[in-house]
């Protein structure tokens, strides 16, 4: 520990810090620009100057060691002369042009001028231009003359992202902060970079000029995009969302959100949204009152399980519902005699329900990743997915020396360094993982597990096995493509080998917002599960917030159950076409941002949040609906006042995290499947067509991760077909087909084809993971 | 991109630095690439980057930072007059406005028949010698006067 005194205070600060930590840990405040917390110190822009004791000049706290017994002055004659040196330096080149500025009012150099400035530039020579850029739909870069270049952007990139988009190209006078000959800036993380911005040189594009930050009332709220449950801040002005920032947890997306999360909101407010309920009867939809609607919704669904049995009835919700949402609704079809209930719409091997300890979860806490030695994920498209999660595994790697290795669907650069990589066919994925599994027994000289004796081990395997052995803090994860695939519970029972053998730590990196809360709200099937529910067609379907033909596993297969049945209810946020041929019930429901409700992040984190906004139209929040068809059903327990008793009666007073968390398995035997035959496809969810508000959101829509899927293939297998790269071809599934443009990727293995789910595009195809034929079209 | 001469090169650029700091070379490659092309085109640029396991914005950060790289196609041959402060005080401006009005272009320009490019320079570390020039990036020319630009001119013709 140091000694340190700054403005008269004393303190005593870590060994290594510099002074500007050591004013944040006194609460004295120093001005600065180009210093942020998560980057790396480049002291550019001098805006952090005061005085030292026994230093002939002022020095830049943000790069300025502290050496015992220091004493820093930042109110004195010649600091307080040197900030207003350089904030007159700062402003020679800036156009002061805040009055039609999208940054005024939330402007740190204007603040920073404000409080350090002088009244009046002494400036008269002319100032410089700096000339606009395109960098995509998102980032607006029109005003680059304001930008003072201290790098934050360029930095954000490096070290946050992964990926060096924007940088500062030439010197002195004329440098500019710009992309590589005009590219777009495409990291899924981007938006960041226009909180960083400590001026309006980077703003957002869809908000800009849509309201003054003074005019915007903050709320808080829980992301429903992703498992990791970020923080948010959303601003509403007249009752509409304008604008969703982060809100600081360090313990979960710390300073950050990803592009999804910052620009989603614009779906809310688009003429997509459904505001009235809606009753198809003789083929006519009439939006009707909520009574009558619930009416014929209690009426059909009743009239099913009297004459069918509960059994003929089925639901499904989205795994990004609330907890209340999915525990009333899960207790509205009980009520009705029917266990056909499941969250897990992507799913297709649910061999182990009934075999689990507990509930599945990420096995530590989020912020344990940044702390890893080694990392195994298995079967994730890990960027995309998890846009924070990753971020969070390349910080340790890039500050902590982590070694993370991947078995994986497709070799998408991770923008991280990789300590090994297995890229293999989805049929192949529970063979690797087994292959690590029996490289880490032989490694350990511990007895194999039955099941893997003809396994063959490569040497990628056995670094991986390696690095799991030799860390102290190590993990095992499954991602989203593997809790999906059709050896998901192989690769469970093969995780929990792995990391017993190594000592590793084994989790999942949850599929959804509340993947999580959905299993404490027994939002489980008792009867049919998401799969068999449209494998054997139902009578009647309650969907709470699912598109079917885009989140299925099997689409076409549910599709076809839905267009038999006699009545299909469909809770959603939006209006949207094939829900209008399939349903003959809509219910206006309210997005996260005009419902209260809870998550439980993959960590098992609970996070309440409550409404930011009044529902659009006549939308209602979901729990309260369910209330009152439970009401109209005349069945018992549904006499809530408040969704806060609803989440109390699931989670029995847990306050801060859920209870029963726990990935272990029972009885479940090694078997590993055979190797698969003919094509194979593998199938993202492309991050911006996860969920039906990204699917809306037009900025989102804009940007490259949102292009068409193509039908992808390594240089080989286009060989093999004999098709070249921007051909037509023509991909089938079943009695479903769809017709794309072959493309060139060599990250895809051999004898596969990429086709991306969740878009119109592909929505006749059928399983995710299945097989599929190829042909010229 | 490159030729297989260039490319050997590189390598021996990129020898000479720890194997996970490839990206140390990116001066001497981009000076080659330069050597081979001309001058360096965008495409260029990123196959160094490329080349080095860099991203191309880091290597155009470079390129765009010294001003012996060429992002623009010169003329045969590219003379670079120091400006900075002690030439300047010794007849560097002289000298500059001397080639300007000879050459009938500005600074940054080629003259119509894409024999001379003119270039402002930074200090070349023999202010002692001002005004001086730089031919092609590679030899000196001291004490520009008048008459010595002339001859030099009449060399290069
Ligand atoms: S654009 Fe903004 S963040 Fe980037 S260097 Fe300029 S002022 Fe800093
Ligand atoms: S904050 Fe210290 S130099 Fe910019
Ligand atoms: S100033 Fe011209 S060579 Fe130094």
């Amino acid at each position: 520990m140091l000694e340190i005194e700054i403005d008269g205070k004393k303190a005593q600060v870590p060994d290594g810090s510099t002074v500007m930590d050591a004013a944040q840990q006194m609460g004295v405040y120093i001005p600065h620009f180009c210093y942020h917390k998560k980057l790396s110190i480049a002291a550019n822009c001098r805006m952090c100057l005061v005085q030292v004791e026994k230093a002939p000049k002022p020095l830049p706290a943000c790069a300025t060691p502290v050496t015992n017994g220091m004493k820093v002055f930042t109110h004195s004659d010649l600091a307080v002369q040197a900030q207003k040196g350089v904030m007159e330096f700062l402003l020679i080149n800036h156009p002061l042009d805040c009055p039609i500025c999208d940054q005024g009012g939330e402007c740190q150099l204007q603040d920073m001028s404000v409080g350090y400035g002088g009244m009046k530039s002494r400036y008269q020579e002319e100032k410089r231009v700096v000339f606009h850029k395109d960098v995509g739909p998102l980032i607006s870069m029109e005003e680059m003359s304001r930008c003072i270049h201290c790098t934050r952007c360029v930095r954000f990139g490096q070290e946050v992202a992964g990926i060096m988009e924007l940088g500062m190209a030439n010197r002195n006078m004329h440098s500019e902060i710009t992309t590589f000959v005009g590219r777009s800036v495409d990291s899924e993380l981007s938006g960041n970079m226009i909180d960083l911005c400590p001026v309006g040189a980077l703003t957002s594009k869809p908000f800009r000029y849509t309201a003054r930050s003074w005019e915007l009332q903050r709320r808080r709220s829980v992301s429903p995009h992703d498992s990791l449950g970020a923080n948010l801040i959303v601003q509403v002005k007249h009752d509409q969302v304008m604008r969703v920032l982060p809100k600081e947890n360090e313990a979960v997306n710390e300073c950050w959100i990803s592009d999804k999360e910052r620009f989603a909101y614009q779906a809310l407010n688009s003429d997509q949204r459904l505001t009235k309920p809606m009753v198809k009867q003789g083929g006519e939809w009439r939006e009707v009152p909520w009574n009558v609607a619930l009416d014929y919704v209690a009426h059909g669904l009743k009239d099913i399980s009297r004459e069918f049995g509960g059994d003929a009835l089925a639901a499904l919700a989205a795994p990004s519902s609330t907890l209340e949402e999915l525990y009333l609704l899960q207790k509205l079809m009980q009520g009705l005699g029917c266990g056909n209930v499941d969250h897990r719409p992507r799913q297709q091997d649910f061999t182990s329900d009934g075999k689990r300890v507990g509930t599945p979860w990420l096995g530590m806490r989020l912020a344990e990743l940044n702390n890893l030695d080694a990392a195994l994920v298995v079967g994730s498209f890990l960027r995309k997915d998890h846009p924070l999660i990753a971020q969070r595994l390349r910080q340790a790697v890039r500050k902590g020396g982590a070694a993370l290795s991947l078995i994986d669907l497709s070799a998408d650069d991770q923008l991280v360094p990789l300590h090994a990589r297995l890229t293999v066919a989805p049929s192949q994925l529970a063979q690797t993982l087994a292959a690590v599994v029996k490289a880490a027994a032989q490694q350990k000289g511990v007895e194999l597990p039955a099941g893997l004796e003809n396994v063959q081990v490569c040497e990628q395997a056995k670094a991986m096995a390696q690095s799991l052995i030799e860390g102290e803090k190590k993990a095992v994860f499954l991602g989203n493509a593997a809790q999906q695939s059709a050896a998901a519970t192989q690769l469970h029972a093969l995780g929990l080998q792995l990391a017993q053998i190594t000592g590793a730590t084994f989790g999942f990196l949850g599929e959804a917002a509340n993947s999580v809360g959905a299993q404490l709200a027994w939002a489980l099937p008792t009867g049919a599960n998401a799969r068999q529910m449209f494998e054997q067609p139902r009578q009647g379907y309650v969907l709470m917030g699912v598109e079917p033909e885009f989140d299925c596993a099997n689409p076409q297969q549910a599709l076809a159950a839905l267009a038999q049945a006699k009545m299909v209810v469909l809770f959603s946020a939006f209006k949207h076409e094939p829900a209008l041929a399939y349903a003959d019930v809509l219910l206006p429901m309210a997005p996260f941002t005009e419902t209260s409700g809870t998550f439980v992040n993959t960590e098992g984190r609970i996070q309440s949040f409550a409404g930011v906004v009044r529902p659009a139209g006549d939308a209602r929040p979901a729990w309260k609906i369910l209330r009152v068809l439970g009401n109209v059903l005349d069945l018992e327990g549904f006499g809530y006042n408040t969704s806060e008793e609803v989440r109390d009666q699931v989670l029995g007073g847990a306050s801060e995290f859920a209870t029963g968390l726990d990935n272990g398995l029972n009885g479940v035997t090694l078997q590993l499947p055979q190797a698969g035959q003919g094509m194979e496809r593998i199938a993202d969810v492309p991050i911006h067509f996860a969920d039906p508000m990204a699917r809306r959101a037009p900025a989102l829509q804009r940007t490259r991760d949102a292009a068409a899927p193509a039908a992808r293939m390594a240089a080989a297998t286009l060989a093999q077909l004999g098709l070249q790269a921007g051909d037509l071809v023509r991909v089938r599934q079943g009695q479903g087909g769809a017709e794309l443009a072959a493309a060139l990727d060599e990250g895809v293995p051999a004898g596969c084809v990429r086709v991306a789910a969740a878009h119109a595009s592909t929505a006749a195809l059928g399983e995710m993971f299945g097989a599929i034929s190829v042909e010229r079209a | 991109m490159f030729t297989a001469e260039t490319l050997q090169k590189f390598d021996r650029e990129v020898a000479k630095y720890p194997a996970d700091q490839k990206q140390s070379a990116v001066m001497a490659c981009l000076a080659l690439a330069q050597e081979e092309k001309g001058w360096l085109p965008a495409e260029a640029i990123e196959a160094v980057a490329h080349y080095l396991g860099m991203p191309p914005m880091a290597a155009m950060e470079v390129a765009t930072f010294y001003n012996m790289y060429d992002l623009k196609p010169v003329g045969k041959y590219k003379l670079t007059v120091c400006t900075n402060l002690p030439c300047a005080l010794s007849g560097g401006y002289h000298a500059a406005e001397y080639l300007k009005q000879k050459l009938g272009i500005e600074m940054g320009e080629t003259t119509p028949d894409g024999r001379f490019t003119l270039r402002e320079g930074e200090c070349m570390g023999a202010c002692g010698d001002a005004p001086v020039m730089l031919v092609n990036n590679r030899s000196m020319c001291s004490f520009m006067l008048p008459e010595q630009i002339d001859k030099l001119l009449e060399e290069l013709k």
